[in-house]
């Protein structure tokens, strides 16, 4: 254990060094951030297969409501699924725990463990995480929170069933529903330990790309994934410690009978001995955390991007000042736009405009983003690689789904269609499909850095379109389901003759979202498949510039054999004229006369 | 439909076998490696870009189309500002969409690598940024500046004109309480609620009724537990839990006890005020072309009243009353000519989650002529002709009888 730590205060060391290790040490209680990445990513995985199946058990409900299921039966049982239909507050559990996984396990876990740890020290050019031992503890708090959250699943009364919001009184009072039993206070516990994981990482990332940058790793040579991944970092070390605070004042409000978020409540035929506190207190804390989340959950995923569409256009990144300026003017913004959420709570409607006037500025960084990307498209030589797609997918579907978010943003309109599928549709299409995009182009891109192999190209075309398509017609038409008037968190709308006209999207929607699972069948065979059997890969199978490349194909504690590599230009040198080659790494020495970006 | 979704299962299944296969086989067969894309892909995948940017766009025209007219013309004042804020909104977007997208793919498909070609090396233009930093930026002053015009007009005070409606939630179903002839609406404390009095309307015959039924409470609990000291059969942990059941009654009748009477300005009690009220359960009536301010209360946690046609919505909140004025325009028989459809109702909709029974919390809202909401509304009880006969004492279980439906 001493190797790393000594590793990471820069001695040079690397080969000297090859004491044996034991299998705990090298893959339960690895401190390498190589393996710790390719440790939050299997978990990840593991994670978004149940997610999703659990969204096909409801869209099965959605789609045909009222009809029976044999596979429903199988999967949840008589109590869940009496005759193979859901039942109702199986429904409303199953939602809950698919958004609570998705959000906090895939895309935020998931997507920032795997692709911090992999590349911060990897690309700054640094041995090893700045605490490795903080960095194994942050995989485990996640490993336990994650374990918890599945166990809550088959607790009595189910699991937390407010939806992935938990918003009191219904999340406080567990004569208000079967959920808000057991099922809520490990859900609660779980997310405690979830954010404790989530700070050890950050904190550890910031430290890492501040201290640990090799010689001549100058800020303004950061590749853009380190750029967002730092930003990601910062925004999650700022607000998740507020989600602890309300988590912890609903947790007092459960056991302890204290009412910071109860008032004025008549339950059960009793009335409650609670006076003066406001539910809506617990909304502010909730997306003060709530909104960063969601660019800790997307800043990775364009990070990812900006690397990947640079690389397999073989041009620079355009704009890359402007790019920085952008993540770092989103993570600012993202934290006073929380009250969005909230135009309806009875808020006050001045402090409604100031949240619409912030809400909106962020349109113009991101729109600066998506004309970025664009730019750097035009005129490149684009090499469709699987990871590519992905990243192309997801400049499509970042403007598709902010797009919508400008009418989320004018309260106005958002009186109509706050709580509909209309915000369903837009924030599926920014994280599930966007932030989703991002992970996988990730996961294509820099596979064969994990594991010493390739993933299969043609697999991941497949896989690609057909994830593509059946996206959109899940998600798309929901726009107009919701813009119909047609409430999110509902089991089933046949009792709304108004609603009628849009009903018969809801089993296309479904059948898009049960072929769009069964697609992800392809990337989980190639996936397994290919660290054991995949082709092996050499050294820097893009052609890249980032320094990850430069370090041999089998993993080593240490990341380089001998002497740091050093950087004397940023990672955009794609097709430079001055060189013949249409890549030069950041570790070319600049030629006589070049001029450095 | 099951037969469907099996075939689908049973095809993907057997399409992934294939593909398994074919990779299996081509695996072998080739000595390409596999991040050397070859110019078959590339030109497969740029083709695939454009078809399918164009089955993108069409679909995205056809639901439109299809789906465009999503709800009738708004039946509220505010709603036709709302849906000419919305056109201008959708429309904007809708561009932007198409622009943006048909660039990306557009690009994509025309850029696709060559051999003989090298990429441009475009690192920078101050100039490009400064337009597609400004241009976004013009726009939305506009639409935040526009937005915010009909957000103030939506949210402003009601005028002194207005009518005031009080809607009330619990879990799962909607209550409307009318102020009567003083206009005032009695008070209400949650402390009160029972069965006669869902909305726990305060009157001082109402408060001396409830401390009396909370008094025989306590008293049948204390003699239980002087029962069980004599001759103790309980065990430990049930004492406590009585002892814990009499604390509780105690803290609800002294909160009772607690409650100070308000006047209004013109020397009204608020507990006498409640006696014209008129509650209503089951369809929330509302004169048409008059304004009409919205107080929302809610009983257990929160939810949601939802009005889509009217382009209405406010959360209902425990212990926080919520405000929300509009002026009704188009009555619901006008509203069924337009459709066609004799059927047709407005709806107040739950849009909150609040447990099992929400996806069908609902009330229907019946707009009429002033005439006819008079005589409507002349023919409901007032509440304190309907809580008359309370001279009994209320049996301990009317309490329970809040519990869900
Ligand atoms: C131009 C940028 C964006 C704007 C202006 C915007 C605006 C909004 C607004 C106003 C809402 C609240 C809607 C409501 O509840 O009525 C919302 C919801 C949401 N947005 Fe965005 N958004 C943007 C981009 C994003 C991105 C990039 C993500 C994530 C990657 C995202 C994720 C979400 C989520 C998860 C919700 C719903 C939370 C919930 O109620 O469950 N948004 N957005
Ligand atoms: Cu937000
Ligand atoms: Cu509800």
């Amino acid at each position: 254990m001493g190797a790393h730590e000594q590793a990471a205060q820069g001695h040079e060391h690397g080969h000297a060094h090859h004491h044996e290790e034991s299998f705990v040490s090298k893959y339960v209680f690895s401190q390498d951030h190589k393996m710790i990445s390719k440790q939050f990513l299997i978990t990840a995985i593991f994670m978004g297969i149940i997610a999703v199946m659990l969204s096909i058990f409801f869209r099965l409900q959605l789609g045909w409501p009222g009809e029976s299921f044999g596979i429903l039966n199988t999967f949840l049982g008589d109590r869940w699924a009496p005759d193979g239909i859901l039942d109702r507050n199986a429904y409303l559990a199953i939602v809950t725990i698919h958004g609570t996984i998705m959000v906090f396990f895939v895309l935020t876990g998931g997507l920032s463990g795997t692709f911090a740890n992999l590349l911060i020290p990897l690309q700054v050019g640094a041995r090893d995480m700045a605490s490795g031992f903080l960095n194994m503890l942050s995989y485990w708090f996640f490993f336990v929170s994650s374990v918890i959250m599945i166990a809550s699943l088959f607790v009595e009364g189910g699991a937390a069933s407010g939806g992935w919001t938990i918003y009191p009184p219904l999340s406080a009072l567990p004569q208000a529903m079967p959920g808000s039993g057991l099922g809520m206070t490990l859900w609660l516990i779980s997310m405690v330990l979830f954010v404790a994981s989530s700070l050890l990482g950050g904190l550890n990332y910031i430290v890492t790309i501040i201290n640990l940058r090799t010689r001549g790793m100058k800020m303004s040579r950061l590749p853009l994934t380190v750029w967002a991944l730092l930003v990601t970092a910062i925004l999650g070390v700022l607000s998740f410690p507020v989600l602890v605070s309300a988590v912890v004042l609903l947790i007092m409000d459960r056991s302890f009978g204290t009412a910071f978020y109860l008032s004025d409540i008549f339950i059960g035929g009793e009335a409650l001995d609670v006076t003066g506190g406001s539910p809506i207190l617990f909304q502010h804390l909730f997306w003060f955390l709530g909104h960063p989340e969601v660019y800790i959950v997307l800043l990775p995923a364009l990070g990812i991007s900006s690397e990947v569409i640079s690389t397999n256009s073989r041009k620079p990144i355009f704009g890359y000042k402007a790019m920085v300026a952008s993540i770092l003017a989103i993570g600012f913004l993202s934290f006073i736009v929380w009250g969005h959420h909230m135009y309806v709570t009875g808020m006050n409607p001045f402090l409604g405009s100031v949240f619409v006037f912030t809400t909106l500025l962020i349109a113009i960084p991101s729109a600066v983003k998506a004309f970025n990307y664009l730019t750097t498209l035009w005129q490149g030589n684009i090499r469709f690689t699987p990871a590519m797609l992905f990243s192309i997918g997801l400049v499509s579907t970042f403007v598709t789904g902010g797009l919508t978010g400008i009418i989320l943003a004018d309260s106005a309109l958002d009186v109509n269609v706050h709580d509909t599928y209309f915000v369903v549709a837009h924030f599926h299409i920014v994280m599930g499909m966007s932030a989703i995009f991002g992970m996988l182009a990730g996961v294509y891109h820099w596979f064969p850095r994990m594991y010493g192999r390739m993933l299969n190209t043609k697999l991941g075309y497949a896989h690609f379109w057909l994830t593509l398509v059946c996206g959109f017609g899940v998600f798309f038409p929901m726009h107009f389901v919701g813009i119909a008037g047609a409430p999110r968190r509902y089991y089933s709308y046949s009792t709304f003759e108004f609603l009628q006209n849009t009903m018969d999207l809801n089993p296309i929607i479904s059948v898009f979202a049960i072929v769009g699972g069964l697609a992800q069948l392809l990337f989980l065979f190639n996936f397994f498949h290919s660290i054991w059997f995949g082709q092996k890969a050499v050294q820097n199978p893009w052609g890249s510039n980032t320094l990850e490349w430069t370090a041999p194909v089998e993993h080593m504690h240490g990341n380089w054999p001998g002497a740091l590599p050093e950087v004397h230009r940023w990672a955009y040198d794609y097709s430079n004229p001055e060189h013949e080659d249409d890549f030069v790494p950041q570790t070319v020495p600049l030629k006589p006369g070049e001029h450095a970006h | 439909m099951k037969l469907l979704i099996l075939l689908v299962i049973v095809l993907g299944i057997i399409a992934i076998a294939q593909l398994t296969r074919v990779y299996e086989l081509t695996r072998g067969l080739r000595k390409t490696r596999e991040e050397e894309i070859s110019p078959a892909d590339n030109r497969m995948n740029a083709m695939l870009m454009l078809a399918w940017m164009i089955v993108f766009f069409l679909c995205t025209i056809w639901l439109y189309v299809r789906y465009g007219d999503y709800l009738p013309e708004p039946a509220s004042a505010h709603g036709v500002d709302v849906d000419k804020l919305m056109n201008v909104n959708i429309w904007m977007i809708t561009i932007m969409f198409f622009i943006v997208n048909f660039l990306l793919f557009w690009f994509s498909y025309k850029y696709y690598y060559r051999k003989d070609r090298k990429a441009r090396f475009f690192a920078h233009d101050n100039r490009l940024e400064m337009v597609w930093t400004l241009i976004p930026g013009v726009v939305m002053a506009f639409i935040i500046v526009y937005g915010l015009i009909i957000w103030n007009r939506m949210t402003g005070p009601a005028s002194d004109e207005a009518m005031r409606v009080e809607v009330y939630s619990k879990q799962f179903d909607w209550t409307v309480r009318y102020p009567g002839e003083n206009a005032v609406f009695g008070a209400a404390d949650y402390n009160l609620i029972s069965t006669e009095n869902a909305l726990g309307l305060v009157t001082r015959e109402g408060i001396a009724v409830k401390i009396a039924e909370l008094d025989a409470q306590i008293e049948k609990k204390r003699e239980g537990l002087e029962e069980n000291a004599r001759l103790p059969v309980w065990p430990a942990s049930y004492v406590e839990a009585v002892e814990d059941q009499i604390y509780r009654l105690q803290r609800h009748k002294q909160r009772i006890m607690d409650l100070s009477e308000f006047k209004s300005p013109e020397g009204l009690s608020e507990w006498e005020a409640g006696a014209d009220d008129k509650i209503v359960k089951g369809e929330l009536h509302l004169p048409v072309g008059k304004e009409v301010e919205f107080i929302f209360r809610s009983q257990d946690v929160l939810h949601s009243a939802y009005m889509p046609h009217f382009r209405a919505q406010m959360n209902t909140v425990p212990g926080v009353p919520t405000r929300f004025k509009m002026t009704p325009t188009i009555t619901t028989r006008e509203m069924r000519e337009k459709l066609g459809k004799d059927d047709f109702d407005y709806i107040l909709l739950c849009n909150k989650v609040c447990g099992s029974a929400h996806f069908n919390m609902q009330i229907k809202v019946i707009i009429e002529d002033e005439a006819d909401y008079n005589a409507w509304l002349a023919q409901q009880k007032t509440f304190g002709g309907a809580a008359a006969p309370a001279a009994e004492p209320a049996q301990k279980d009317t309490l329970t009888t809040a519990m869900v439906n």
